[in-house]
């Protein structure tokens, strides 16, 4: 009746087995920050925030605070010891705390600490502060009508002759799109718990998909060296990006508190507070030219994609790249020229988000296939095809990469059949002629998405694995549990690699003392990496058991096989536990440090060339929907998704990031509006007023499947693929679903352009357009 | 006079709670987390919007102990006399075998992050024990107020389906001790006010609405909370105090569901789901709008009659109310007086309430012979969403004419606000497209939205005047309407 009797049979790999923390989760003792016994005299921090988008801070009184009952202490810019800078990229653009301006509404500027968060939290509202506002821009469109410097250097990517291509195609059309941003939202909030130590010591339990980068900004803030800073992870109530840069201001401050008064600090800011002050992803509005052919294929491609990058940098580079890298989903374009505008707005600093910048450069391509079929009468579905990645020519990317492993006709061509797009799209055009109120679309979207970070160092991993005497292993990587299932992922290669059972196999918090220098778990990466650094550390153990059991049992080393129950030695067969006590007496090393980089990959951002890539995932899903013409309501009836994960390292976890992901994915597109008032204040700031998908919103029938027969070319861990990000841009077919039913109002002559994300109320507006269009 | 006890009483999982003292601002789930280290249940928001500290709060109502889901962030603790609180650590033993709902939790990989999932267990475990063999719609309808980021619902639903597969509902122990547990709250109802603390720390649990009657009275200022999904927010987003906290949530006389003169009349303190019954059956036209309200947690604790004396402009109940021509009993000390719901709203935060005076029920007459009725809700997300927009309507038509008409919006002003105009210019017209295109323009003389993080003015104003085009349609057999149809 369950699967947790196959955790302890061996055969572990490529096996849906439950997430680790299964059982921990259904019970509530799964632990998080929050959650940890406090040490005894633990105070708590709390975060004032500005109530500015942009102004110049003429005085802060912080009497009053200091004042309030169970108020500690105040911890200001003052108090650091290094720097006033958590930048991420090093541009020293990141105050911790705000000193002579602000530059957004939610900004940081100082901390209270007291016997409880409420005293914290209710002290942190009693500041004086006067400001003298300077002018402010909230979006895009403010930014670069005011001429707003960007934040980091633009990328352009360039191949072929743009001008040309455009000049001789038959056909050219130019179109706007605003891409609306996503809160996280993930359901742990932003939490720090600093503990000091000797010396410079300290710890920190943070919830992070970034450990080492924590470790880096509390050194670099405390003005110590990294050494002096640990910081744990067990596992975090989601992070999805937002935890991959954006836990670094709680961490801090704590880690400085705690310095400062010799006592344990947690901070936790309130959901509002998180919403105010946390980067989210980015906005964009993307521009664009395309000439194309009379049967819809395209020549020529020139796209700006400007982004709301917030009042900082942080990720702003990387993500508006990654726009970049897929302004071309999976279509080949003849000549295109692309180019990223990160502008400095007075909004939190957006930051990464999973598929850090690819899904708006998806939906910004998306949009120019749709505007295209929409010119020339036909179903967009027939201009995707059209416009495929060859599989040995028409196959270079923007980036000059060539695509060498393209399945995207299989994928879809599978999807078409299975979800029964043809007849259905015919049912829902004759449905449409009849229907008054009533209207519906369907659309079929592929997805192509790059795995690898495109900051080629990243693509580094480490592992520690002990086997400890009595033949229990310990397992640490550099990897970070959200819920993701990297965990169980990589114990099911180590428990595989040592023929164990999963049992056996000890998933510990991951910690910088145990793994150095590691990357964010982001980009998908976490599995690929992880899972590969643990083999290798798995494989030197191995080798030094395999030596010691042919030294023992005087066989050859090619005699010695670890099997399903334990190690086979010539005709002697004994128990993992015995050959490892036995190899402990022999005073054999049982601990090894695994490492793994990527092969291969190289990308020179100058020239806007290379193989940032190590390999693509893919993927397609095709949806249905109903729209209500007189109130923009609508509800998605049906969605179907084929996914290529490679060979599965564990079915049901993928499947459950592959319908995570395409709702997740929905909701950005579809209910989730972000909204700043004019005095740039984000309103929609918690869950009130920002609407995540509900149970009730996935869609009534969901067919998600993966394709069971892909393998990576690549010799990735047991030949799988990334998972996290593509699925979530399988859901742009909802929105060309919606806007498929938006334009049969006038009977599909007119492009609806629907900006996101599509509420109710941006389906009415189309609609409005679509009968004035239709006269 | 009253008799006075100085402690608030209840049942924690297994454990006899007994409290002298008690800030009135102290919230259930951080009485659980922060004085009990039971950290099983989780802050997410601490606004009662995503369910990942739902717990089970069993109450005697009618004779009957009723387990009902509740928002633990936002259930002030004075609240809970003679109740039992049953949290997630009370479904399995640590080392002990998993809870059907749990089991089918782990089966099903309900779970990624784990953050939202004790709150999604017990909001499963709610229904489950009214529910053993659920449809993928009452899942829906249970989990409106959790919200999971992870996993997409999908293996949660089907983990729902299957929790009887793992047990069954007469062998589980919230149903094997039912008896005891109401018997020791039955004990524990001892027909006293609770009086607790000083000051801003004041809590009253008035023992019956006489009670509340002389307890407000002496106390004009202090706040009165039923189901604490409003004042709740007050306390966890503005941190104001709310001393003395006069809760009426369990004052037995003010939870009468009855027909007076044929009509229905719900007291104060009777909550969404407990009218829905009532409500639904009456007036059909509104089940689908009724389980709309909020998510099932807010539902479970959020009261008609806090709803109405709240006098939010986005309110779910006065515009139905209001075309209903329902009217409220204000009751000061023992003076009562009826005030027509519609006067009762009279601009933005400012109601046609004394200090001291208190809502005790509403009255809905039944709809006339040949009245026709609809209420629309309009949101971004379908379900647990405040409205852009809420439509009320009634009409009687007579020879093909208007000779009766009845529109409330909600979202349109700063009050709930009936369109006086566009009723005008429909009254003594044929009842037909031409009457309700020409009507359209006296919108703007009734209604001048506002635009917010909820909808832009053009939306509300568009999507308001469509709403009588379909309730148009809808009464000349034309309607269409979205219909979420799950297998």
């Amino acid at each position: 009746m369950n699967k947790q009797s196959a955790i302890t049979a061996p055969g572990v790999l490529h096996e849906p087995l439950v997430h680790d923390s299964a059982a921990k989760h259904v019970s509530g003792r799964a632990e998080y920050i929050d959650d940890i016994d406090e040490p005894s005299g633990t105070l708590h921090a709390y975060l004032a925030l500005s109530e500015r988008a942009h102004a110049e801070i003429a005085s802060m009184d912080l009497t009053a605070v200091r004042a309030a009952p169970g108020v500690v202490d105040v911890v200001t810019a003052d108090d650091i010891p290094g720097e006033n800078d958590i930048s991420s990229t090093h541009l020293h653009d990141e105050p911790v705390f705000a000193t002579t301006k602000v530059e957004y509404w939610g900004q940081p500027l100082f901390a209270v600490v007291a016997e409880t968060r409420e005293a914290a939290r209710r002290a942190s509202r009693l500041a004086r502060i006067e400001y003298r506002d300077l002018p402010h821009q909230t979006d895009v469109d403010a930014a670069r009508a005011n001429g707003n410097r960007l934040v980091t250097a633009p990328l352009k990517l360039e191949r072929g002759d743009v001008a040309a291509g455009l000049a001789k195609a038959q056909r050219r059309l130019k179109g706007s799109m605003l891409i609306g941003g996503q809160e996280h939202f993930y359901l742990e909030g932003q939490i720090s718990l600093a503990v000091p130590g000797e010396d410079d010591d300290v710890t920190v339990y943070a919830s992070t998909q970034h450990p080492s980068e924590i470790q880096l900004m509390v050194g670099h803030v405390l003005g110590v060296e990294m050494h002096a800073v640990t910081v744990n992870v067990r596992r975090m109530g989601g992070g999805f990006g937002g935890k991959e840069t954006q836990g670094n201001l709680y961490a801090v401050v704590a880690a400085l508190a705690a310095k400062k008064l010799h006592r344990a600090i947690k901070l936790r800011p309130d959901r509002d507070d998180d919403f105010q002050t946390t980067g989210k992803r980015h906005d964009f509005r993307v521009d664009y030219e395309v000439g194309y052919d009379d049967d819809g294929r395209i020549q020529a491609v020139d796209a700006v994609y400007a982004a709301r990058a917030g009042w900082s940098a942080d990720l702003s580079g990387p993500v508006t790249d990654r726009a970049l890298f897929h302004c071309d989903n999976a279509y080949w374009y003849p000549a295109v020229r692309a180019r990223s505008e990160p502008f400095y707005t007075n909004t939190c600093s957006n930051t990464a988000f999973r598929g850090f910048g690819g899904p708006q450069g998806m939906v910004g391509c998306e949009r120019w296939i749709e505007d295209i079929a929409y010119a020339l009468g036909r179903d967009p579905l027939e201009i995707r095809k059209a416009n495929f990645y060859g599989t040995d020519t028409n196959n270079i990317t923007p980036y000059h990469q060539t695509v060498t492993d393209n399945v995207i006709h299989r994928v879809v061509e599978e999807l078409e059949a299975s979800a029964d797009y043809q007849a259905r799209r015919e049912a829902v055009i004759a449905f449409n002629r009849t229907s008054k109120v009533l209207k519906k679309g369907i659309a079929l979207t592929p997805v192509k998405f790059g795995i690898s970070f495109t900051a080629t160092w990243y693509n580094q991993a480490g592992a520690l694995v002990h086997v400890y005497r009595d033949g229990s292993i310990h397992l640490s990587h550099g990897g970070t549990e959200m819920g993701q299932g990297l965990y169980i992922k990589v114990a099911q290669v180590v428990a595989d690699e040592f023929q164990v059972p999963l049992a056996s196999v000890k998933i510990n918090a991951t910690t910088t003392g145990k793994v150095p220098n590691t990357s964010a778990t982001a980009a998908s990466s976490g599995t690929d990496l992880n899972g590969a650094a643990a083999a290798d550390a798995c494989r030197q153990i191995k080798a030094r058991l395999v030596a010691h059991a042919a030294r023992v049992y005087e066989v050859s080393e090619a005699e010695v096989t670890f099997e399903p129950g334990g190690v086979r030695c010539g005709q002697k067969f004994v128990t993992f536990a015995e050959l490892v006590a036995s190899a402990y007496v022999g005073r054999v090393q049982l601990s090894a440090a695994g490492f793994y980089k990527t092969p291969r990959i190289h990308w020179d951002r100058a020239a806007g060339r290379g193989d940032p890539f190590y390999y693509f995932a893919y993927g397609a899903s095709c949806s249905e929907v109903t729209i209500d013409t007189l109130t923009g309501e609508y509800q998605v009836d049906r969605v179907d998704i084929l996914h290529d994960v490679g060979k599965s390292l564990n079915p049901a976890i993928d499947k459950g990031q592959v319908e995570g992901g395409f709702i997740q994915g929905m909701g950005w597109l579809t209910t989730e509006e972000l909204w700043w008032d004019g005095k740039g204040q984000l309103r929609t700031h918690a869950p009130s007023t920002y609407k995540i998908p509900l149970a009730s919103d996935v869609p009534p029938i969901f067919n998600v499947t993966l394709a069971e027969w892909s393998v990576n070319k690549e010799a990735t861990i047991g030949r799988s693929k990334a998972v996290g990000e593509p699925p979530l841009m399988l859901a742009i077919s909802v929105v060309e679903a919606l806007s498929m039913a938006v334009a049969s109002v006038a009977e599909y002559r007119v492009a609806p352009q629907l900006d996101t994300p599509v509420t109710p109320e941006r389906v009415l507006m189309g609609v409005e357009r679509m009968r004035k269009a239709r006269g | 006079m009253t008799e006075v006890r100085g402690q608030l009483r209840f049942i924690l999982n297994d454990r006899d709670v007994v409290l002298d003292n008690l800030p009135a601002t102290r919230t259930l789930l951080d009485f659980l987390r922060l004085d009990r280290r039971m950290t099983g249940s989780k802050e997410g928001c601490a606004e009662g919007d995503c369910g990942a500290c739902t717990v089970l709060v069993g109450r005697l109502k009618r004779g009957q102990l009723v387990y009902e889901t509740v928002n633990a962030c936002i259930c002030f603790v004075g609240s809970l006399d003679a109740t039992h609180v049953v949290t997630v650590e009370h479904l399995s033993a640590a080392n002990g075998p998993l809870h059907p709902v749990q089991q089918a939790m782990v089966d099903h990989h309900g779970s990624q992050c784990g953050f939202c999932t004790p709150g999604i267990v017990m909001s499963l475990y709610g229904m489950w024990m009214q529910n053993a063999d659920p449809s993928v719609n009452d899942i829906e309808v249970a989990l409106q107020g959790n919200l999971c980021r992870c996993t997409g619902y999908a293996p949660i639903i089907k983990a729902g389906k299957s929790i009887s597969a793992y047990g069954t509902v007469v062998a589980d122990p919230l149903i094997v001790e039912r008896q005891s547990i109401k018997a020791r709250l039955q004990a524990l109802k001892d027909g006293k006010r609770v009086e607790l603390g000083e000051d801003k720390d004041r809590v009253i649990v008035p023992a019956s609405s006489d009670d509340l009657a002389e307890v407000y009275a002496a106390n004009p200022t202090g706040t009165l909370v039923a189901g604490a999904t409003d004042v709740g927010l007050w306390v966890t987003k503005f941190m104001r105090d709310i001393g003395p906290m006069i809760f009426i949530g369990d004052i037995a006389d003010l939870h009468g569901i009855g027909e007076v003169d044929g009509a229905l009349r719900i007291g104060a303190a009777v909550t969404y789901s407990d009218a829905e019954a009532a409500i639904t059956s009456r007036y059909p036209q509104l089940a689908t709008f009724w389980s709309r309200i909020g998510g099932q947690q807010v539902r479970n604790a959020g009261t008609i009659g806090a709803n109405i004396a709240n006098g939010s402009p986005i309110g779910d109940t006065p515009p139905p109310l209001i075309v209903l021509g329902a009217s409220i009993t204000l009751r000061k000390g023992d003076v009562r007086r009826e005030v027509k719901l519609e006067d009762f709203f009279i601009a933005y935060g400012k109601q046609d309430r004394q200090p001291g005076e208190f809502v005790e029920a509403v009255t809905i007459p039944p709809l006339g012979e040949g009245e026709q009725f609809a209420c629309y809700k309009i949101t971004k997300r379908r379900d647990e969403d405040i409205s852009s927009v809420c439509g009320a309507f009634r009409v009687k038509v007579e020879a093909g004419a208007v000779a009766d008409v009845c529109i409330a919006f909600g979202g349109m002003a700063a009050t709930p606000k009936r369109a006086k105009t566009v009723e005008a210019a429909l009254l003594g017209k044929p009842w037909t497209a031409a009457t309700v295109e020409a009507a359209l323009s006296a919108y703007a003389e009734d209604y001048q939205p506002i635009t917010d993080m909820r909808a832009s003015a053009e939306y509300r104003m568009v999507s308001a005047q469509n709403l009588l085009r379909r309730f148009l349609l809808e009464t000349t057999g034309e309607g269409e309407r979205l219909v979420r149809e799950v297998a």
